[in-house]
């Protein structure tokens, strides 16, 4: 798999990242390399190997269906830039 | 059954699935100890982990993995013993996180059925490809304010079940019945309070439209209606608008639509080029999901009857048609009172069909008239029971009776109790017709004379006057009787 000029601005678009020109260059050699280097492991032979999605053996933790009660909304807002009657205020989306 | 629709120059035929998203009833979210409670004030019930604070972890709900369990049965489907929760990628004010936690690849419950009846009798098998577990986003309002966006994070992170059906439905009626019908399946079980005005169910249409016999046509995948109205509106107007598209020559671009519940048109989003990137991979803050034989065998054996089964047993039991008894087991609390009325007197179960009647048809408009729900009617099962007995037993007419149960209706007063007080109890007393009917034809020899000569119109004429005479109470069979009787012997 390749990254080229295509690739890249559509990944950075999709991440709301904005690049320029020389920054969207440096990402193509540094992910590519990255995939170079990840792309070693094809030479392992996988074939039935079942994909591991767990290596530590436990199983997935679960809680009790219990709610709390704290009224959330001042906590949460504090760090918003802009905020009204309890609701964060953002720039319009229309959709 | 004909479900074409007639185009300018074709015929058409609807290829219809739905997408639909189920609020599951729980106290806390999927993946934090957050309240799930509708209607409180806004950002009141956001945790850190649902506000996507930095280093937060998402920790499961048992209870709501149990209820997508339970779904998944009641959709007679398979349910895996592993599953995987992962990413959704897609940038939106009301999504904290910059993606949705959901099951891509290997959701929890897989393929499955429900079964639509309809009123002529038959019936159709609409087949569930899968269900998955995922977490809702925010509500973002946009007509307050004309340059900002305010969003309410409450329901962020409550979790949804996404039941995704094959593409087996053909009109918008169908779809109708089809999301009735899970609803009804939902709240049967209990895993939803099936609340579409709050938006506790809520359906994605995909529709495209094709000449009977063709391979499938291009769809359009319209977002987010709530009520079985809008659904069917929706489709109407999406499906002429794609004939009128492709009998012009054109061809139908893929796109995702949004309703507008004012006008009843569906207009493409924007953004859509990149809208399909959801760029899914395992979250890697949470490990597969596996539940045991076990416990599948411990969910299933809680699990109620369902309408089909209670439907089943009503017409063996009671012999009522298909059609009545999925009527009657639509809705669990009509199926409900239904049998806590024929249960209240040994006798009326042999009167099923006229409890059918006077429970969908006589209550229902009452309480339709006066705004009114079943679970808190102001007639008792009991009450209701007893005056279908007073029928049965011909005490009283069933055309007296429907004014009975008015006056049971806003007095709450028994039947019996109406009767007694009103002396409403029907004439049966042969004698006692005999002579209001003597009256009738003494009274009104002209018309005697007409109807001897050929006029039979008018033994109405004699009913409606001797019924007068008895204040409507007479047994309107032996009046008829004894009248022909009478007026024959006259001839």
């Amino acid at each position: 798999m390749k990254i080229d000029k295509n690739t890249i601005n559509k990944i950075a678009r999709l991440s709301r990242i904005k690049l320029d020109g020389k920054e969207s260059e440096d990402y193509i050699k540094d992910l590519n390399s990255i995939l170079d280097w990840v792309e070693q492991l094809n030479e392992v032979n996988t074939e039935n190997v079942e994909p591991l999605s767990n290596i530590s053996s436990s199983i997935l933790p679960k809680r009790e269906d219990v709610s709390n009660d704290t009224n959330s909304s001042e906590e949460i807002l504090e760090n918003a830039p802009d905020k009204l009657e309890g609701f964060f205020a953002v720039p319009k989306v229309v959709e | 059954m004909n479900n074409l629709i007639k185009g300018e120059k074709y015929d058409w035929e609807m290829v219809i699935g739905l997408e639909i998203h189920a609020q599951v009833k729980s106290n806390s979210k999927l993946f934090s100890s957050s309240s799930t409670k509708f209607g409180s004030s806004p950002n009141s019930q956001v945790s850190l982990v649902d506000a996507a604070m930095p280093g937060m972890l998402p920790v499961i709900n048992k209870y709501c993995v149990e209820q997508a369990v339970k779904t998944g049965v009641g959709l007679n489907a398979k349910i895996n013993n592993y599953s995987v929760f992962d990413r959704k990628n897609y940038f939106y004010a009301d999504l904290p996180q910059g993606y949705q936690i959901s099951q891509y690849k290997y959701p929890i419950v897989g393929e499955g059925k429900v079964t639509i009846d309809f009123k002529d009798g038959t019936s159709k098998d609409i087949r569930i490809v899968r269900l998955h577990l995922e977490q809702d986003a925010g509500k973002s309002l946009h007509d307050q304010n004309p340059s900002k966006t305010y969003v309410d994070l409450n329901r962020s992170g409550v979790a949804l079940m996404e039941i995704v059906s094959e593409p087996d439905i053909r009109t918008p009626d169908e779809a109708g019945m089809y999301i009735s019908k899970i609803r009804s399946i939902l709240m049967y079980l209990d895993t939803c309070d099936g609340n579409m005005q709050e938006g506790s169910l809520r359906a994605d249409v995909n529709i495209s439209v094709r000449k009977p016999g063709d391979e499938y046509g291009t769809r359009c995948e319209i977002k987010n209606l709530n009520s079985i109205k809008f659904i069917k509106q929706a489709i109407n107007y999406e499906a002429k608008r794609q004939i009128e598209i492709l009998e012009s020559g054109g061809s139908i671009e893929q796109n995702t639509m949004l309703f507008n519940t004012s006008t009843g048109k569906t207009r493409p989003m924007r953004n859509k080029e990149e809208a399909h990137d959801y760029r899914y991979f395992p979250d890697p803050d949470l490990l597969p999901l596996e539940i045991s034989k076990e416990e599948i065998g411990k969910i299933k054996s809680s699990i109620p009857e369902l309408p089909d089964e209670l439907k089943n047993k009503f017409i063996e039991t009671y012999k009522l048609s298909n059609y009545d008894a999925s009527v009657l087991t639509a809705e669990k609390q009509t199926s409900d009172y239904f049998n806590e009325t024929i249960n209240s007197d040994p006798e009326l179960k042999n009167h099923a069909k006229i409890v059918v009647n006077w429970i969908t048809s006589e209550l229902f408009s009452l309480l339709n008239k006066n705004n009114q729900d079943l679970n808190n009617s102001p007639v008792s099962p009991e009450n209701l029971g007893q005056l279908i007995k007073l029928i049965s037993t011909n005490e009283i007419s069933g055309k007296i009776a429907k004014d009975v149960l008015e006056d049971m209706f806003s007095s709450g007063k028994t039947a019996r109790q109406i009767v007694d007080e009103k002396g409403l109890q029907q004439v049966t007393d042969q004698g006692e017709i005999a002579k209001v009917i003597d009256e009738v034809i003494a009274e009104n020899p002209k018309m005697v004379e007409q109807y001897l000569a050929g006029k039979d119109k008018l033994l109405g004429f004699f009913v409606g006057q001797a019924m007068k005479l008895t204040k409507g109470k007479a047994n309107p069979k032996m009046l008829n009787d004894i009248l022909k009787q009478k007026l024959n012997k006259k001839n």
